[in-house]
């Protein structure tokens, strides 16, 4: 993926729209992408696609599809036997998305504990123009959800200019557009965000120093992103950019509108995937016919580029990598199985030669899955929400933590059987909504009365 | 302690975290019942009664604790299930973990939910200024809250594997058996502040559940000797 990355220029765009106020929209929801299919048919590359948009402020909307297709082109013998690397590699592949998501959450929830800057209302973005200090709770609910319709009707209509966009193949625009939005979220948002933790935590710095910090962290951070770079720093990098865009998020929306907009972000995102008119799914539809990458910036990838870290000569790795991508629709089954068997760490097949091993190796990095990084930046929203706001503080954070990892793996496990890009948003945004209101309303008295009384159950 | 349990045992295979994470989950929907439950219960009466809102709050405990059994079945249906699917797809026709794992595991979830839920806003609290029982309390809360929270997750972990167990040898009284204690010692928790009364019969009961748990997994004093004296 990282070596498609210089040739695809379609990255996902971040909203510019955000570019000009400091709220980034997210872009349409990231879908799943199993990686199985992924390195099936090269269509993890069109999965890339998911939304991240919102994370990296900029991007928004581009990524988020998860396509998980490419399947079709399997042939049934085959079905079985992928079916059991699936659900085998199933659980390591949710881990692999547990680990980022639950960092991301842990980062954006504890500032917003220790840092007071995040939970102040000083405004609102222009995309939420109601405010919600009205006296009536019909005129709050009105206006909350004027506000919802105007950011979603705003992530829509970026969501179909960057589908256009990269219909017309106007990959320049789109690249520099993605430039543009992650510069600023690195640079700009990382100023505000190290100024208030610093301001927090009483520690003074000078401004010499705060440049070279910011400058190396912006630099390193574009780099990984947009080009090459280890794995696992792009993939801190993505994290780190999800949340900030989250905590900006938490400050920048009103209660009530926030809470509408996650529920009504997460329809969008069901109908933007599943529909067949939908863009996201153009978008991944475009992408897989084309054999390119999702734009790198605005999806997460769990899988390891192996073509970074082997000594390999760039063409040498690329050869296979292509080959592999290739071969997908030939049904590779007996590259797969001893690939497999080698992910799972047990030699039972032994690789019969040197250029299959690479093959396979390769193949076997290749898979993970990618989630859109507005999957998380959304996700993050709601933990950080439930612990800025609940009354009941951690056992509300904790039952939200819990439910949007359930619901990410009922999202995997659908995409395992179904095979196709998913929308990552709605089964884990509803779980997690259901259980922020009923947590915070019923739970928290039973809890207190029976922590009052030392109760146990 | 539930946390190096965590680390030393569940965190290597992404399975088990599952497992973990989905048991977590069921007890968490337990308790939500169980308190919507009470909470339309106290809405329902009167506020200002105390003696009725004890009552109240008793009846709510038991009921919690009878759903939480409840759920602690359904999820060993639900991964009697998971097992055959598992089974089917494995290449080798064996599971890649044992019921006896996922119960385990299971209990282990269902502690560490309990027991977050319990602790975790006192720890919150117990970072910020104050004494702790300058109203007359006990000042010993935080210490027998600990304590009656670890030992609240060990039986947890240790219900799971006997409960399972049960399930599967379709050894009602094993069931039954679990459930009472259960129920026993949230009573016991009625007990306090008079810590004795409450801790130490936990504690006991623990250990029982403890050897218990340990035979039924097929341990024996032998192993637990060979084990100690680091024997091969």
């Amino acid at each position: 993926m990282i070596t498609f990355m210089n040739n695809s220029d379609s990255e996902e765009e971040p909203c510019n729209e955000r570019t000009s106020l400091m709220s980034a929209e997210s872009p349409p929801v990231p879908s799943y992408q199993d990686g199985l299919q992924a390195s099936e048919a090269g269509e993890a590359q069109a999965h890339r696609k998911r939304r991240a948009g919102s994370s990296r402020g900029p991007n928004n909307i581009a990524g988020g599809e998860m396509s998980g297709s490419g399947v079709p082109v399997r042939e049934s013998a085959l079905e079985n036997e992928e079916e059991e690397l699936t659900l085998k590699y199933g659980a390591k592949h949710v881990i692999m998305l547990f680990v980022p998501v639950t960092l991301c959450m842990i980062v954006v929830v504890a500032t917003i504990k220790s840092v007071r800057f995040y939970t102040e209302k000083n405004g609102q973005l222009i995309y939420t123009p109601f405010s919600e200090d009205t006296p009536s709770v019909g005129q709050r609910l009105l206006n909350s959800v004027l506000n919802t319709i105007v950011m979603i009707s705003v992530i829509i209509v970026m969501t179909v200019f960057l589908v256009l966009l990269y219909k017309y193949r106007c990959y320049k625009f789109i690249h520099g557009w993605l430039i543009l939005s992650s510069l600023m979220l690195l640079f700009l948002f990382t100023y505000i965000y190290l100024g208030e933790v610093l301001k927090t935590y009483n520690v003074a710095m000078d401004y010499p120093t705060l440049f070279i910090v910011i400058w190396n962290f912006g630099a390193v951070g574009m780099i990984c992103i947009h080009w090459k770079g280890p794995l696992q720093l792009q993939q801190a990098y993505l994290i780190m950019i999800s949340a900030l865009m989250a905590l900006v998020f938490i400050k920048y929306l009103p209660e009530w509108s926030a809470w509408v907009i996650l529920g009504a972000i997460s329809i969008y995102d069901l109908m933007a995937v599943l529909c067949p008119k939908g863009p996201l799914r153009m978008l991944v539809e475009t992408a897989q016919e084309r054999n390119e990458p999702i734009f790198p910036a605005l999806i997460y990838s769990s899988a390891m580029m192996w073509t970074v870290g082997m000594a390999k000569p760039d063409t040498a790795a690329r050869g296979p990598s292509q080959q592999t991508w290739d071969a997908a629709e030939d049904g590779r089954e007996h590259l797969r199985s001893p690939s497999h068997a080698e992910s799972q760490m047990s030699t039972r097949n032994p690789v019969p030669t040197r250029p299959i091993t690479s093959l396979e190796e390769l193949e076997e990095e290749e898979r993970g899955v990618k989630l859109g990084l507005g999957d998380f930046i959304f996700y993050s929203v709601l933990v950080g929400k439930a612990a800025a706001t609940a009354s009941g503080d951690w056992n509300t954070t904790l039952a939200c933590f819990v439910a949007i990892l359930i619901g990410l793996c009922l999202t995997l496990l659908l995409l395992a059987v179904f095979k196709k890009a998913l929308p990552a948003l709605p089964i884990s945004i509803t779980f997690g909504l259901i259980f922020y209101f009923s947590t915070d309303n019923l739970v928290r008295p039973f809890m207190d009365t029976l922590a009052s009384h030392q109760l146990y159950i | 302690p539930a946390f190096g349990l965590f680390i030393f045992t569940i965190a290597r295979d992404p399975l088990r975290i599952i497992i973990l994470i989905a048991g977590a989950f069921f007890w968490l929907v337990s308790l939500l019942l169980s308190s919507l439950i009470w909470f339309i219960a106290v809405k329902a009466s009167d506020p200002q009664d105390e003696r009725l809102q004890k009552g109240l709050l008793i009846f709510g405990v038991m009921f919690s604790v009878l759903l939480q059994e409840a759920f602690r079945f359904l999820y060993y249906k639900l991964l009697r299930k998971a097992i055959e699917g598992l089974v089917a797809l494995s290449e080798d026709g064996c599971s890649p973990i044992s019921i006896q794992q996922m119960a385990y595991v299971a209990g282990v979830g269902f502690g560490l939910m309990s027991g977050a839920f319990s602790m975790i806003n006192l720890l919150a609290d117990a970072l910020g200024p104050g004494t702790v029982g300058i109203h007359g309390d006990s000042q010993l809360y935080f210490l027998t809250s600990a304590f009656m929270t670890m030992v609240l997750i060990f039986l947890h972990t240790f219900w799971g594997i006997l409960f399972f167990h049960g399930c599967e040898h379709r050894r009602w009284w094993e069931i039954a058996a679990v459930v009472i204690m259960h129920l026993t010692v949230s009573g016991l928790s009625f007990c306090n502040p008079m810590y004795v009364g409450s801790l130490v019969p936990s504690y006991l009961l623990m250990a029982a559940a403890a050897a218990w748990a340990y035979l039924l997994s097929g341990g024996s004093a032998q192993n637990l000797r060979r084990f100690l004296l680091c024997k091969s």
